[in-house]
């Protein structure tokens, strides 16, 4: 798509880091996306507010909103959207702008995907267990009474492992992430 | 026919049962699935939500290394999986820039991935797509007549709408004809599309639990034996945690959710074990006694936590089928 330069910093930098991004300027404003979320209830914004934001430039207030860390990634606001705006898309760059400038207002879900994410680097595959002991244990253990026998059940039934499996191209998958976040660095 | 395999992390532990199913109903139905020589992690929903290259860049190497073991289709069971695999082609595709950045990252690791090379799919809509209803039809010697299913999509099978739209992307009935054509009542499911939470049972509890619960109380209304689901994550969230939306909602749910590929086996008279059954943490052994099926190793049926009975001063209501 072709348009004009908005003039709007942050609006532009939000487009350059989502692949599809430029159709967030024909957003109409029609709230399907607000209306079709399951956890809409939970946002403080809904996603066509915050898109209204992003055209205000309220950098801040946007990148210190909830409502992309309560996205569950069904995509029903993008299968809904009248233009095809890649919405659950954008909710990705928005966590990923908040992260940068430390603007989350929640620890737990941005180190909920680091933890992971640790596992993967060091791996190169997903450890539940790992998981689960190193998360739960560091992020209100006292709530998450029923995690500890969840655990046993799913070791019970031989869905998790105590160890975590890897890959033989580890040397290969770590040369080709340092690349990409070199990349992301420029 | 042959397919590249990802299985995904989940298929190796948590979805073992999955796993299991689909590659014994994939021999059964003579499809070849070559598993892609030494995946890694698609990423989930937590590499992207902090490294976008970097996350590219991560499952551009399994399309790669699919690409590597001169595989044209390949097929994953895990809807997470897919819809990752599925979009960074997608998105390379379409955005030129995007491909090259990705495949300079490849470079570091001498691999490349061309875009479009690969045709991603997931497991259910190969199975559906590529096998005659009339193969299918003939492998079923146990018809899994009388059993209620309630067929699960989820979300990430048939949104966002990669695959051209094949599907409706809120009302699909590929897995309700499936079901059907292995003798199971297939109940008209108006949630099968809705969100089961995803990670949310890790981050935001009460979030996920609120959409847990919707599921099963539709699937209970409905008065259907079992959820059936096509994704690892579904599977775990109604299953799992069904104990703590129990708990949390002071509801009495027994629904016990498998895999559509364990029906499968089931209908073409495998042995329950051999299909993963048992492992599910909402024992499956009720539902499976209508049919006939009881997996070894799994307490009698008659034994297993009967349901709440109603008080006897509460108003008169409709009952429950089989309810005397």
């Amino acid at each position: 798509m072709t348009r004009p330069i908005s003039g709007n910093a942050f609006l532009e930098e939000v487009i350059a880091d989502t692949p599809g991004g430029e159709s967030l300027v024909t957003c109409l404003m029609c709230g399907t996306c607000g209306g079709s979320c399951p956890s809409g209830a939970d946002m403080d914004h809904t996603p066509r507010n915050l898109f209204a934001m992003i055209h205000a430039g309220l950098r801040q207030e946007v990148l210190g909103s909830n409502a992309p860390w309560y996205c569950v990634a069904c995509y029903y606001c993008m299968a809904r959207c009248p233009k095809e705006i890649p919405i659950t898309d954008l909710m990705y760059t928005l966590k990923r702008m908040a992260v940068r400038e430390k603007l989350y207002d929640d620890r737990d879900a941005p180190d909920w995907s680091q933890s992971f994410i640790g596992f993967v680097e060091t791996y190169g595959r997903s450890f539940e267990f790992g998981l689960a002991t190193r998360y739960h244990l560091t992020h209100r253990p006292l709530k998450k009474v029923g995690v500890g026998p969840l655990a046993l059940d799913m070791l019970s039934k031989e869905r998790m492992s105590l160890r975590p499996d890897r890959i033989r191209g580890i040397d290969q998958l770590h040369a080709i992430l340092d690349k990409a976040r070199a990349q992301e660095v420029v | 026919m042959r397919y590249g395999y990802y299985p995904g992390c989940s298929l190796t532990h948590s979805a073992a049962p999955y796993d299991l199913s689909t590659r014994a109903v994939a021999a059964a139905l003579g499809m070849q699935l070559e598993e892609v020589d030494d995946w890694n992690c698609c990423g989930a929903t937590e590499y992207i939500t902090l490294h976008q290259a970097a996350a590219y860049a991560l499952i551009g190497r399994n399309l790669a290394l699919a690409g590597q073991d001169g595989q044209s289709e390949l097929v994953a069971p895990c809807s997470a999986c897919y819809l990752n695999l599925r979009k960074v082609d997608h998105n390379m595709a379409l955005h030129p820039r995007l491909a090259q950045r990705t495949n300079e990252a490849l470079a570091a690791g001498g691999l490349h991935y061309e875009p479009g090379s690969l045709h991603i799919r997931h497991l259910l809509d190969v199975i559906v797509d590529d096998v005659p209803e009339a193969d299918i039809a003939s492998r079923v010697t146990h018809p899994l007549h009388g059993l209620r299913v309630a067929p699960y999509y989820g979300c990430l099978i048939v949104r966002p709408k990669l695959n051209g739209g094949r599907q409706d992307p809120e009302f699909p009935t590929h897995m309700d004809h499936l079901l059907a054509g292995l003798g199971a009542d297939v109940i008209d499911y108006p949630l099968k599309t809705h969100c089961c939470g995803g990670h949310m049972t890790q981050i935001s509890a009460d979030t996920a639990y609120e959409l847990i619960h919707r599921l099963l109380k539709s699937a209970q209304d409905h008065d259907a034996d079992v959820i059936v689901a096509a994704c690892p994550m579904c599977q775990l969230n109604l299953d799992a945690y069904q104990s703590q939306v129990n708990r949390h909602f002071r509801t009495d749910f027994h629904l016990p959710v498998l895999y559509f590929t364990q029906l499968m086996g089931l209908a073409f008279g495998m042995r329950p074990a051999a299909l993963g059954l048992g492992r599910e943490i909402v024992t499956a052994a009720p539902a499976l006694a209508k049919i006939g099926a009881v997996p070894e190793g799994i307490p009698d049926p008659e034994a297993a936590a009967p349901r709440r009975k109603r008080a006897e001063t509460g108003l008169p209501m409709p009952r429950r089928r089989g309810e005397s």
